[in-house]
């Protein structure tokens, strides 16, 4: 039985990574569970320096969801190369740095300094809606994401997934934009941008005012978005927004994705993303799937 | 590597301490051993609608029988969740989280809680073996004073009708009496905290607040809980610490509130 993917060449065990922001770089988790049953790892997104990220509160819970507006702290490019990189290199899994900047020469700068180590794939955020200026600002303009794709291509020496924001009018045209400007696969959805009172208080429920809505609530609408960029594009998809088991994984999966990400779940369950992993290998067991490319966009029409 | 564990804890006791406050005994031996005063639990609630656990400090544990006592404000969803758990129902956990008070040195204790914050003070009030006094704030009618008093601490109390003790702040309270100490203990809301924290650096005390933010893993990786500090962290890099992984509880000195 075959449980393994190919994603621009890059081979993962399994079709199963975290997704950015949810897991930090992995050290808390591994406390939990053993990373090297994920087929992939995508960092927190990294800066070319440190960023302080928002005020609190950031996160709130929201029904069958949360939001969040972090706002991309982390701790620059230098630490993250130091420090995170050799202990994610401990296992066996695949590595997908998360890279952020406010301009296009701070995404460039990222890469660059990560060209020659042994992160394995890029995955360029251009799509927090939580940022003032870089994230989301960039992925809402076709152009703009088919100029910063190509941008990222030229310095990369790695593969690039370009992560796009369901904040959008046709998630097709985004996703169609990223292949023309040479992404090797993008990666869907990002959070909603969203807002919540709070009543009592008559404040904002976030000090952002609005955050990112993740979680099972916003299901259904992803993997619309991952199937109608999935039949858009040919290059591979990486498949997000409230996967909480492998039933929900396998959705995606059969919508076209090549891969998964599980996020929030993994706040419900600090075990969630390799439980679904597991769950996708009894299903292919159960259901005698000798191959998971069998499953990748099998529901069409 | 240390290991972490998301516990299955069964209920061992549940009742009300006042019309919206509920004490609860989970059974779990392992994290019964190492629960340490001023830790906390991430509790997760059974409804799988409400996705984020709860983070829920530490009250008491009961070693011989290995279980952990929380006392929770019924103010939400999962909060009235849990007040609504029976004797034999389970709940997942993990725990001990997060760092403590330091508190091995401590000759002359001033423990203060204010509200719902006096709960994570009872079980250091046990475990402090030198001169204990401790300062319960509340806003009329104080509960749960008798547990302090069990645990050896001479207890004073402020309350802001004047029904009880001091008419006032736990701080008129502790300037009304003179009191002094080594080191001062204290949780509850931020102005409270903000107060003990001036008086501490006015009477050069050494001073530990456990604090609360708004949580999303618990865990340390999600950075939803950060609290502003005048260095550079040696984690973050930045002006900020999490307080779920580096705290709940800090030296006064090490935080902006």
């Amino acid at each position: 039985m075959n449980t393994s993917v190919n994603i621009a060449g890059v081979e993962w065990k399994n079709p199963v990574t975290t997704s950015s922001g949810t897991f930090g770089s992995g050290e808390e988790y591994s406390d939990f569970f053993d990373l090297s049953e994920l087929g992939a790892v995508t960092t927190k997104g990294v800066a070319r320096v440190a960023w302080p990220g928002n005020d609190t509160p950031r996160v709130c819970e929201t029904p069958s969801g949360m939001m969040n507006a972090i706002g991309l702290q982390n701790p620059g490019v230098d630490v993250f190369k130091e420090r995170d990189l050799p202990f994610l290199s401990k296992f066996d899994t695949k590595i997908i740095v998360n890279v952020c900047g406010h301009t296009i020469e701070e995404y460039e700068e990222v890469v660059e300094k990560l060209n020659d180590t042994n992160a394995d794939m890029f995955e360029i955020n251009i799509s927090c809606p939580n940022v003032q200026s870089g994230g989301m600002a960039f992925g809402q303009d076709r152009d703009m994401v088919e100029i910063i794709t190509q941008s990222m291509k030229k310095r990369s020496k790695k593969p690039i997934i370009m992560k796009l924001s369901p904040n959008v009018g046709d998630i097709a045209d985004m996703a169609r934009a990223a292949e023309a400007g040479g992404a090797d696969a993008i990666s869907l959805v990002n959070t909603f941008l969203a807002m919540k009172i709070d009543i009592n208080r008559r404040k904002f429920a976030l000090a952002n005012r609005t955050g990112g809505l993740s979680g099972p609530a916003i299901r259904p609408i992803a993997v619309r978005m991952v199937y109608d960029a999935a039949h858009a594009v040919k290059i591979p998809v990486i498949g997000m927004g409230g996967i909480q088991t492998s039933e929900d994984a396998l959705e995606f999966i059969m919508a076209g994705a090549t891969a998964v990400s599980v996020g929030t779940a993994t706040f419900s369950n600090p075990l969630a993303a390799r439980d679904v992993a597991v769950g996708i290998k009894n299903f292919m067991v159960k259901n005698k799937v000798e191959d998971i490319k069998e499953l990748i966009g099998c529901v069409s029409q | 590597m240390a290991r972490k564990v998301k516990y299955t804890a069964k209920v061992s006791e549940i009742s009300w301490i006042t019309e919206d406050v509920f004490s609860l005994w989970l059974e779990n031996k392992d994290a019964a051993a190492e629960a340490m005063p001023g830790q906390f639990a991430e509790l997760y609630c059974n409804d799988k609608s409400r996705l984020l656990p709860r983070p829920i400090s530490i009250c008491d544990v009961d070693e011989e029988n290995g279980r952990i006592r929380f006392c929770i404000r019924a103010v939400g969803a999962g909060t009235n969740e849990f007040s609504a758990l029976k004797v034999g129902d389970t709940v997942k956990m993990v725990a001990p989280l997060g760092n403590g008070f330091k508190y091995k040195d401590c000759k002359n204790a001033l423990i203060v809680g204010g509200g719902v914050g006096i709960f994570p003070l009872l079980l250091l009030t046990k475990k402090l073996t030198g001169k204990k006094t401790v300062v319960l704030g509340y806003r009329t009618e104080p509960f749960f004073v008798d547990e302090f008093k069990n645990a050896g601490a001479e207890v004073l109390i402020a309350t802001d009708d004047g029904s009880v003790g001091t008419k006032g702040t736990v701080i008129d309270c502790i300037k009304e009496n003179s009191l002094t100490a080594d080191s001062i203990f204290a949780c509850g809301p931020m102005p409270m905290l903000r107060g003990l924290k001036a008086f501490g650096e006015e009477k050069e005390i050494n001073t530990q607040l456990s604090l609360e933010e708004r949580m999303a893993c618990g865990l340390g990786a999600c950075l939803g809980c950060v609290v502003k500090t005048p260095d550079i962290d040696g984690h973050s890099y930045v002006n900020n610490k999490r307080v779920c992984k580096d705290g709940p509880v800090f030296e006064a000195s090490q935080v902006i509130i």
